[in-house]
């Protein structure tokens, strides 16, 4: 997958999540969490929905690599290279 | 009762509902049970083939965005959208009543087992690893949950917990309300009873496996009571929520009254898993009678448990004669003929459904009564269409459940002395 695809992929879990949420003017490089309206839970979710998806085992002392947009892209591009 | 000084009455000021069939308010709800239009329709389950089901249509996303929606249970959401209603007719917004001082009861049949079921699912797409098992079954699942997402959704810091008493946990609900407005351990309550039962195929199956499941080929007319031909449950989801108060403080803010909670009991059979006892009804109705200081004929309008299995509606029909046998003026209804057995909020829709006889005297009927069953021959029943009369005083609510659990509301007209 691209970083553009894997950015695709994460905004739109995070949509099912909250299908209210806004993203127009979402800093890529900023916590998620203080722009969107999510917590400790919806982040759980993230978590399970790409292991669901992609079977990624994701260990938690590596969650906060999933804090920004951009970080979840750099995290993730290695682990989906072949998805 | 009415001996009692005004801070030891306690009043139901305020009434948030659902009901099957789209009834989402007292208004609309006493409307379609006085026209007797039931609110049955059909639902296909996962694993079930179509079953005649009580389902609620309300207005999700009025109090609760659906994100929080999503997050919490279907038995949350219905508890939200009655206490958010129920605060709204009281007209309370906190300026008159401390959250810390406000505690929320709520009656449940069963919790968890929608969610239980669901996640079983979901792991079985992944050859049941356990990997793949929700983070979110738990704070689900607690036996607190519908009470607890009131709480977070107005704030309320005061306690919260739910009241596990099968079929009767409605009624339970609003007597633990009362009781702890009266031992002065909170000033308001939001009391009530929740289902989210049509969720669960379990239950379904379980009514079924019990020869206990009601089946008709057209579903508004599958729930009969009383009836020769009755067959079984209609099970229904739902929920109600009543806000109570002392009545000096009801009468201070200038609050509407619908009644007055003057007596009620409960007890249990000490017999049986599943099969109701008569004898033991009889003697929750007289404990609650004795409680309120009335005799039976006192009782206007009793409104029967009654859930459509051919054994429980004889047993009550029995406890009642046992009673009311020489009380004329007594009529009795059946809610449950219109709207199904809504579980945990069962006591507390049927009571909603007959508060509004102390202001238009009328006493809705019970439907699908099309041939009495011998057994079951009640005086005073009510049946097929409503009935008027000159002043309805006191409504008689009973609510029994399985593992034997009865109980029993007396709920009076409003006389201020």
């Amino acid at each position: 997958m691209t970083r553009d695809e894997i950015k695709d992929v994460i905004l739109e879990i995070i949509e099912d999540i909250d299908e209210d949420a806004e993203f127009d003017g979402l800093d890529a490089d900023k916590p998620l969490r203080d722009q969107l309206d999510l917590d400790s839970m919806d982040f759980l979710d993230i978590v399970m929905e790409l292991r669901k998806r992609y079977q990624l085992q994701i260990p938690e002392e590596e969650y906060p690599e999933l804090a920004t947009l951009n970080s979840c892209v750099n995290y993730l591009e290695p682990k989906l290279k072949e998805a | 009762m009415s001996a009692l000084p005004d801070s030891s009455r306690i009043v139901i000021t305020g009434v948030g509902l659902t009901a099957p069939g789209g009834a989402n308010s007292l208004a609309e709800f006493r409307k379609r049970v006085i026209a007797g239009q039931s609110g049955i329709s059909t639902l296909d389950l996962r694993y079930m083939e179509t079953s005649p089901a009580g389902v609620c249509d309300f207005p999700e996303t009025k109090y609760r965005k659906k994100k929080e929606n999503k997050r919490g249970t279907r038995a949350g959401c219905i508890s939200v959208y009655c206490a958010c209603e129920a605060l709204a007719d009281a007209g309370v917004d906190f300026s008159e009543y401390d959250r810390a001082r406000t505690g929320v009861y709520i009656g449940l049949t069963e919790h968890g087992t929608v969610e239980t079921e669901n996640e079983v699912y979901n792991i079985k797409q992944f050859d049941y690893n356990v990997d793949y098992w929700t983070h979110h079954h738990n704070p689900r699942t607690v036996l607190n949950n519908p009470a607890g997402e009131i709480t977070m959704k107005l704030g309320i810091t005061g306690p919260h917990y739910s009241v596990g008493a099968a079929c009767a946990a409605g009624n339970a609900a609003l007597i633990q309300g009362s009781q702890m407005l009266r031992l002065d351990e909170v000033d308001f309550a939001l009391c009530g009873g929740i289902s989210e039962c049509t969720g669960s195929f379990g239950i379904f199956a379980s009514f079924r496996a019990q020869g206990a499941l009601a089946e008709h080929a057209d579903p508004t007319r599958a729930s009969r009571p009383f009836d020769r031909d009755r067959n079984g449950i209609v099970i229904s989801e739902g929920g109600c929520v009543f806000t109570l108060e002392r009545l000096d403080k009801a009468l201070a803010r200038g609050a509407k009254i619908y009644g007055e909670i003057v007596g009620h009991a409960m007890n249990s059979d000490a017999r049986d898993f599943v099969l109701p006892y008569g004898p033991r009804q009889t003697e929750c109705m007289q404990m609650a009678l004795d409680r309120a200081g009335m005799s039976a004929a006192d009782i206007s309008i009793i409104n029967t448990h009654a859930t459509g299995t051919k054994q429980g509606d004889i047993e009550e029909c029995r406890a009642i004669r046992e009673l009311f046998a020489n009380c004329p003026e007594t009529r009795i209804n059946n809610t449950k003929s219109i709207i199904g057995h809504a579980m945990g909020a069962a006591g507390v829709l049927e009571l909603a459904a007959n508060l509004p006889s102390f202001t238009d005297h009328m006493v809705h009927p019970t439907i699908n009564l099309d041939t009495l069953d011998p057994d079951c021959e009640l005086p005073g029943l009510v049946a097929g269409k409503a009935e008027q009369l000159a002043q309805v005083d006191t409504i008689l609510n009973n609510s029994f459940g399985m593992v034997g659990i009865n109980s029993v509301v007396i709920v009076k007209r409003f006389v201020a002395k």
